[in-house]
């Protein structure tokens, strides 16, 4: 039992380091720690410089171009991404639908659709959820209806992440209505240059636009954008959303998070002390602190286990609970040290070139936004209450 | 990284499971928590023939040679049986402080007494205005003769009343909380000048409140020179006792979900109430980050001396906050029967509690924390 990295671990992390010293753009960096908006040019640029390198594809095997880390290169990879300022790689394309293409696709529909998405030349987003069909994804409503080499898509997807900057889109759609729920579904992937597709934007509580919604008015989609058997899409979903979740308990964000917080806690005064001398808050980063740690154990066991051959299974749900919590702990704590400049909504000043004067200390204009959009986490990919449904059963037995 | 255990870890598991299988079913330990010792004497000869009180000792004296894994192992192991026996009091908190500081003469006759299952002991440390600082002192020991005098009172010394040997801290110098000028002693319990008040406490184990007026004294190691050897015993006792609860923890877990499985009510099983599974899971988490703290804890006495400190610090304040829930939802989810004495998972309740009182509480280890919270810290 040793709980240190090997030396082999610690020469791939200095390699790791040596690649985020040299290559990660410093302009990007900076918009990631400092909370500004980050542009799809910013998002595309930083992956194509992961793909140069051969590491934009972690999870997938290594003749489709993937990395072919093992679980603890993964972790150490995304680890240190997180401590370096380096955007999250956006997942719908890379980590969403190449698996299940990789897994149920054909081999045309590997060749048509792989590169461009290592190569981040295709922005995808996810059509799941529907008005109806939240937490219970079953329930979808839009129907796909074969006419000839064509199905005629209708109907709503909602809460379509970055669905205003796509090229494609992969839906669940109900191919027959009259089979039980779960039985009837089918995975499509769908040009959204198609006619009769429209995108509205969603604007959330914090103002932004992230999500969004997309209208499907009798699309037609070439049948061979089918991925997988006709009706079995729900084998596709369920494998997506239990794929690899090594990053799901997200302990590099809430390291550096912490970090950046400390450095805020010791400059911010009060009562003429710097913030962290105070016994209150500097009793709640006690706290976030110890848990942090006991999640980082918590995630480490669970890739140490993957590493053995184990496949997580739920317990990412667990790390879901867990980190996501942890996540949002930190974004109050954030808006605390902020004291009354939290306050003020300047939205044009999450924008890089912004030259205005800020309104309070700098770090405090992105403080209640932030928050109040870190309550998405544990809403988001599985409500929390979802995911302990899912371990009641799974592994309760309950 | 690797949490795989060796070889002879797995072993080690697999005596003290075995052993606590077999030897230590619920009516069983009831009779052994109930008996004028409050635990079993035979039991005791069971974990030397067992080579269980060798654990962190050398090869010199029959012992295991083991660090902070193989001690997590067992204490994990008698928290799922809630041993009732003086382990951490003899192994873990005396016989590891008379092993750093006495010398080759005290080893061999000590060390050697207590791996055969010969010598009980217990250390006499806080004291009764002192609560959970080991560093309040106010017991004074004097040069007398070949040895020492010593005079002072010291609090719920854990299984002080059956003790036939206590290690006992006192000052030769320095005053207040000041950490040079402490040293540690071997006093005999039964010596003139001891009296002790023993007691059951509400966990079913026993302590004792002991005063020392003029009681002869033997030297361990160097005068005032204690500290550095009592905080790292004293870090091995966090370590086996965040393993205890972790072991407690699982199994109030797993008869709690046996529980609510079985039990019904308005026709189905409880289990089958959202409200429930979803307290169920909050349960299983509180044990998966106990388990993680320990494990970190465990492997972490090696490390630099802050960075150890800080981690101790986070593990055992994490099972006092995690266990307080796991043990108030035990006995919640269990109903009226979690108030019963005759329900096991109560005594595991009171046990999970009671550890938080021990070697310092959430409260303690918080402020340890804070003191500690800019010590830079990468976890592997």
């Amino acid at each position: 039992m040793d709980i240190n990295f090997t030396p082999e671990e610690l020469a791939f992390r200095d390699e790791v380091r040596s690649f985020l010293d040299a290559k990660l753009p410093k302009d990007i960096a900076s918009k990631v720690k400092n909370g500004q908006h980050l542009s799809k040019e910013d998002s595309v640029r930083w992956q194509k410089i992961l793909n140069e390198q051969g590491w934009m594809a972690l999870h997938w095997p290594k003749e489709h171009g993937g990395t072919g880390w093992s679980p603890i290169e993964k972790h150490i990879f995304e680890e240190e991404c997180a401590e370096y300022g380096a955007p999250g790689v956006l997942p719908f394309g890379v980590n969403m639908v190449a698996p299940v293409i990789i897994k149920f696709g054909t081999e045309e529909q590997k060749q048509k659709y792989l590169p461009s998405i290592l190569n981040s030349d295709v922005w995808w987003c996810q059509g799941y959820s529907e008005p109806g069909a939240g937490s219970d994804l079953a329930g979808l409503k839009t129907k796909a209806v074969r006419e000839g080499d064509h199905y005629v898509v209708t109907g709503q997807k909602t809460w379509t992440t970055l669905g205003q900057h796509a090229d494609w889109i992969f839906c669940l759609v109900r191919t027959d209505p009259s089979a039980k729920k779960q039985e009837g579904i089918s995975f499509l992937l769908i040009d959204m240059k198609t006619p009769g597709i429209t995108v509205r934007p969603l604007i959330t509580l914090d103002g932004e636009h992230e999500v969004n919604e997309v209208f499907f008015d009798e699309v037609k989609v070439p049948v061979e954008n089918l991925v997988g058997e006709e009706n079995k899409g729900w084998t596709c979903a369920k494998y997506l959303l239990t794929f690899e979740r090594t990053g799901i308990a997200g302990v590099g964000q809430s390291k550096a998070a912490l970090k950046h917080l400390k450095e805020v806690a010791r400059k911010v005064q009060q009562n003429g002390k710097p913030l962290i001398e105070d016994p209150l808050f500097r009793n709640r980063l006690a706290d976030v602190e110890m848990e942090l740690m006991a999640l980082e154990m918590t995630n480490l066991r669970t890739v140490a286990a993957a590493q053995a051959g184990g496949v997580p299974g739920a317990e990412s749900s667990f790390l879901k609970i867990m980190g996501t919590e942890l996540r949002q702990e930190i974004t109050d704590l954030f808006r605390r040290a902020a004291g009354p400049y939290a306050q003020p909504f300047l939205p044009e000043s999450f924008e890089a070139d912004y030259d205005g004067e800020p309104v309070g200390p700098e770090f405090a204009n992105t403080v209640s936004t932030k928050y109040f959009n870190m309550r998405k986490l544990s809403i988001f990919g599985g409500s929390n209450e979802i995911q302990k449904n899912i371990i009641a059963k799974m592994i309760l037995g309950l | 990284m690797d949490f795989k255990l060796s070889d002879e870890q797995r072993m080690l598991e697999e005596t003290v499971g075995r052993l606590v299988r077999d030897g230590y079913p619920f009516d069983v330990r009831e009779k052994a928590r109930t008996s004028e010792l409050g635990y079993s004497a035979e039991m005791w000869q069971q974990f030397a023939e067992l080579g269980l009180l060798g654990v962190p000792f050398s090869e010199d004296f029959g012992g295991f040679n083991g660090g902070g894994p193989e001690l997590m192992v067992v204490a994990e192991g008698f928290g799922r049986g809630l041993v009732l026996e003086p382990y951490l009091a003899t192994v873990v908190l005396s016989g590891t402080l008379i092993n750093s500081l006495g010398s080759d003469a005290q080893k061999e006759k000590l060390i050697s007494a207590i791996v055969g299952g010969e010598l009980r002991l217990a250390l006499a440390a806080y004291e009764p205005e002192g609560r959970y600082d080991h560093t309040h002192v106010t017991a004074t020991a004097e040069k007398s003769g070949d040895g020492y005098s010593l005079t002072g009172n010291k609090a719920v010394v854990l299984h002080g009343d059956s003790a036939d040997q206590l290690v006992v801290i006192a000052r030769t110098g320095g005053k207040g909380t000041d950490r040079d000028g402490l040293s540690a002693f071997i006093v005999d319990a039964n010596a003139d000048g001891v009296s002790r008040r023993g007691y059951e406490t509400i966990d079913g184990l026993r302590a004792a409140e002991i005063t020392f007026n003029n009681a002869a004294a033997e030297l361990l190691g160097e005068e005032g020179k204690a500290i550095d050897a009592l905080e790292a015993s004293l870090a091995l006792g966090i370590v086996a006792l965040c393993a205890e609860a972790t072991g407690a923890m699982e199994v109030a877990c797993d008869q709690t979900l046996a529980y609510i499985k079985e039990r019904q009510q308005f026709g189905v099983a409880i289990g089958k109430f959202q409200a429930l599974q979803h307290r169920m899971v909050e349960m299983r988490m509180e044990l998966e980050k106990a388990r993680s703290m320990t494990i970190f804890a465990a492997c972490s006495l090696d490390a630099p001396a802050q960075v150890c400190a800080k981690r101790l610090a986070a593990a055992k304040a994490i099972i006092g906050k995690s266990g307080r829930k796991v043990a108030e939802e035990a006995i919640q989810l269990h109903g009226g029967m979690g108030m019963m004495e005759e329900t096991a998972v109560a005594h595991y309740a009171k046990r999970i509690v009671l550890i938080d009182h021990q070697l310092g509480d959430l409260g303690y280890h918080m402020q340890q924390l804070e003191r500690l919270l800019d010590v830079d810290d990468d976890a592997a």
